[in-house]
């Protein structure tokens, strides 16, 4: 890629912002028909997700994980892998960093990388097996990776209440504080757990769009993406870059674990996660598989679910009209070709370009 | 190009004015008690737990103990943590949280805000500004089994097989639900014990993780295996698996022992009672210690004696059965089979119940406690 083509990429978040302001208007008609006021929905919404330093942190908060799965699915796309086992990889990412997190008596230097480490390695091998049955066999992995959900759901859920839960609890040990993520509240007071999860997400964007770009395996992926029998025949192994494409995409999806393990919750939980492996998937779709477009869509989903507690608790609007919100706005970039038919036609109306 | 850019400002353009002319920040403040209460993870309209608290404040609300009150819905784990700061910083006098999941968050946001009064219900958090509402579900769960017990041995009636097999059903396997379980087979073995009778039990968990709460098509399986292995009344600690159950006994016409709320009406017919858990009651008597100035914080235990626990009436139909009438949730028919499965229960054993149930509030009967025991 030469460069970033300025003109291409407005255009996109053109397309991308008309759906968003689009759905935003469906959903003030959805709250005012329920009986709220549609303004004091979205101040309460907006003022949720960045009223004050401590709420905006809580929105990067939100954000974090979603860039991880996000990223995770839109790395695998790029390899035209549709990777729907992002949840059962952070799963079973989170566990394996709450699990290595108790371990004693390793200085931080060591522990802590090794931590994530051990996050990334469960979520890439979470997902070897559905690569390999794709790259050998041919199996979807779009079947393969959604029963490796199920297969996740009930692994962790025996090893996190059975064997490593705190007794009488529904959580497992607290992590060591070698393993701790830096927090952000540890230098500006306030009640937010952000933490330094949030710079690694940023430093992995610019790491997947360095290694999708700017290197020989990044351009072998895409080959494959775009055409697998063309790469084959330029002397491209696509088997070879499904499986590393794939097991990148689940090192991601576990990094979200680690995340949320590590900074968040300190432990492993039931509700550990709230649906950000699929959450990813819109992230992604919303991104146009781009990292940096990856980053605004988790962002934008990042505002949505922290504005809505404030939704909820300032203006009394139910959540559930906030998840209607982020339905609407999937349907409308889902089917962005409408928008994209309005913008050519206004183009070749006035000849503008 | 140029359009594009327009077309982009003119969206900033209308969002900030969404933005800016929003109304005050502040909650409204009214006159009186201000209760605020964080739901658990199935929100309104659960007809459980959460339905159970709110009608609690509502008839708070009706006999003017407190002016109005505000429920919020966590969607993720940690957003409770946030509901509950929300209140407890926005002066409300008492701070419910629902469920054992908000434990850690209760006792973190109680020592922040000493000052706010906290109640949480089904878990233990030993701050001094904080109510634990507990429940005796063991007690409750002796009744419903001395109660299973009893019915299987009469042959002679509607839907009682000759086997004298009854069944349990739990939803994720922990310890509050062994809790359930250990009580109601404590009250079959009492019965065999007394009577002479040779009731045995079957006893099946939907899965281990909180999932298996919300899982009816395993609810429905493990009914029916029960069914099919000769029981003919079970009793269920399962959440949302229960409609499972509910299915089961309705597809087998075969009984079925509700639980947490009046589950009569789900099945109408098949439900022969419920073991309630008063969460309703539990609040309202926190709010009325409140307004009678004498809260006091630690382990509230909510056994028969207080009516925490208690079975849904045995020889009547019950007011929420009524209520699912009045509603619309079912028809007349339904109301009349309700009606005729209640006459259809012997006085002597609501009677002999009605006795249990004395001898376990004046401590004759010890219902052992499956917590305290491990």
């Amino acid at each position: 890629m030469s460069g970033i083509e300025w003109n291409k990429v407005l255009k996109e978040m053109a397309i991308s912002l008309v759906a968003i302001f689009s759905s935003f208007i469906i959903g003030a008609i959805v709250v005012l028909l329920s009986g709220y006021n549609p303004i004091q929905a979205y101040h309460a919404l907006l003022y949720g997700a960045f009223g004050s330093l401590n709420n905006i942190a809580d929105t990067l908060l939100a954000t974090t994980p979603l860039i991880f799965t996000g990223m995770a699915v839109a790395f695998a796309f790029r390899c035209g892998l549709f990777n729907i086992g992002g949840e059962g990889q952070l799963l079973v990412g989170g566990l394996t960093a709450a699990w290595v997190g108790t371990f004693q008596g390793i200085p931080m230097l060591i522990h802590l990388p090794l931590t994530v480490m051990a996050a990334m390695l469960a979520g890439a091998l979470w997902v070897f097996i559905p690569a390999i049955l794709k790259a050998k066999l041919g199996v979807h992995e779009v079947i393969t990776t959604i029963m490796f959900n199920y297969i996740a759901y009930s692994l962790v859920a025996y090893i996190s209440l059975k064997v490593l839960a705190r007794p009488g609890t529904v959580q497992t040990h607290t992590i060591e504080e070698s393993a701790k993520f830096w927090r952000f509240s540890n230098l500006i007071d306030m009640h937010s757990y952000l933490n330094i999860g949030f710079v690694i997400a940023l430093a992995v964007l610019v790491i997947v769009y360095y290694l999708l770009w700017k290197t020989t395996i990044g351009y072998e992926i895409r080959a494959v993406g775009i055409s697998p029998d063309a790469a084959e025949y330029g002397g491209i192994n696509s088997a070879r870059n499904i499986v590393i494409a794939l097991m990148i995409s689940g090192m991601l999806a576990g990094l979200a674990g680690a995340e949320r393990a590590l900074g968040l919750f300190y432990n492993y939980r039931s509700g550990f996660s709230a649906e950000y492996g699929f959450t990813g998937i819109a992230v992604a779709l919303l991104g146009r598989n781009h990292p940096l477009g990856v980053l605004l869509a988790a962002l934008l989903f990042g505002i949505l679910s922290n504005g809505r507690t404030y939704m909820n608790m300032m203006a009394g609007v139910p959540v559930d009209l906030v998840v209607i919100l982020q339905a609407v706005i999937i349907l409308f970039v889902s089917a962005d070709l409408v928008f994209r038919r309005l913008f050519k036609f206004k183009k070749n109306g006035k000849g503008d370009e | 190009m140029k359009k594009t850019i327009l077309m982009l400002l003119v969206l900033l353009m209308l969002t900030s004015l969404l933005v800016g002319c929003g109304g005050e920040e502040e909650v409204t403040t009214e006159e009186g008690l201000k209760v605020g209460i964080v739901l658990s993870s199935g929100g309104k309209g659960d007809m459980s737990f959460n339905d159970s608290a709110l009608r609690g404040l509502e008839r708070a609300k009706e006999d003017g103990l407190i002016a109005d009150f505000q429920y919020m819905e966590p969607r993720e784990t940690a957003e409770a943590e946030r509901n509950l700061r929300f209140l407890a910083s926005n002066n409300f006098d008492l701070v419910i949280g629902v469920g054992f999941m908000q434990e850690d968050d209760i006792a973190l946001v109680s020592s922040e805000f000493p000052e706010t009064k906290f109640a949480i219900i089904d878990a233990v958090v030993e701050n001094d500004n904080v109510a634990s509402l507990v429940f005796a579900e063991h007690e409750g769960s002796f009744l419903a089994g001395a109660f299973a017990a009893l019915m299987t041995t009469r042959n002679e009636l509607d839907g009682i097989k000759e086997d004298t097999v009854v069944g349990f059903l739990g939803g994720m396997d922990m310890p509050l639900i062994r809790k359930f379980e250990l009580g109601y087979t404590s009250g079959v073995d009492y019965i065999n014990e007394v009577k002479g009778t040779d009731v045995s039990y079957r006893v099946a968990y939907a899965g281990s993780s909180p999932a298996a709460f919300n899982d009816p098509a395993t609810g429905q399986e493990i009914a029916l295996s029960q069914y099919d292995a000769g029981a003919d009344i079970i009793y269920h600690a399962s959440g949302g698996t229960g409609g499972g159950l509910f299915r089961a006994a309705q597809s087998r016409g075969l009984y079925a022992i509700g639980v947490d709320s009046d589950q009569d009406w789900v099945a109408s017919g098949n439900v022969l009672t419920s073991m309630q858990k008063r969460v309703d009651n539990s609040v309202y008597d926190t709010v009325l210690a409140i307004t009678e100035d004498r809260f006091e914080a630690g382990i509230q235990v909510y056994g028969l004696e207080s009516a925490g626990v208690a079975l849904s009436p045995l020889d009547r139909v019950g007011v929420t059965v009524e209520e699912a009438y009045e509603m619309g949730n079912i028809s007349e028919e339904d109301l009349a089979r309700v009606k005729d499965m209640k006459e259809m229960i012997p006085q002597d054993i609501i009677d002999e119940i009605e006795e249990i149930r004395e001898k376990i509030i004046s401590g004759d009967i010890v219902v052992p406690d499956y917590m305290s025991q491990n």
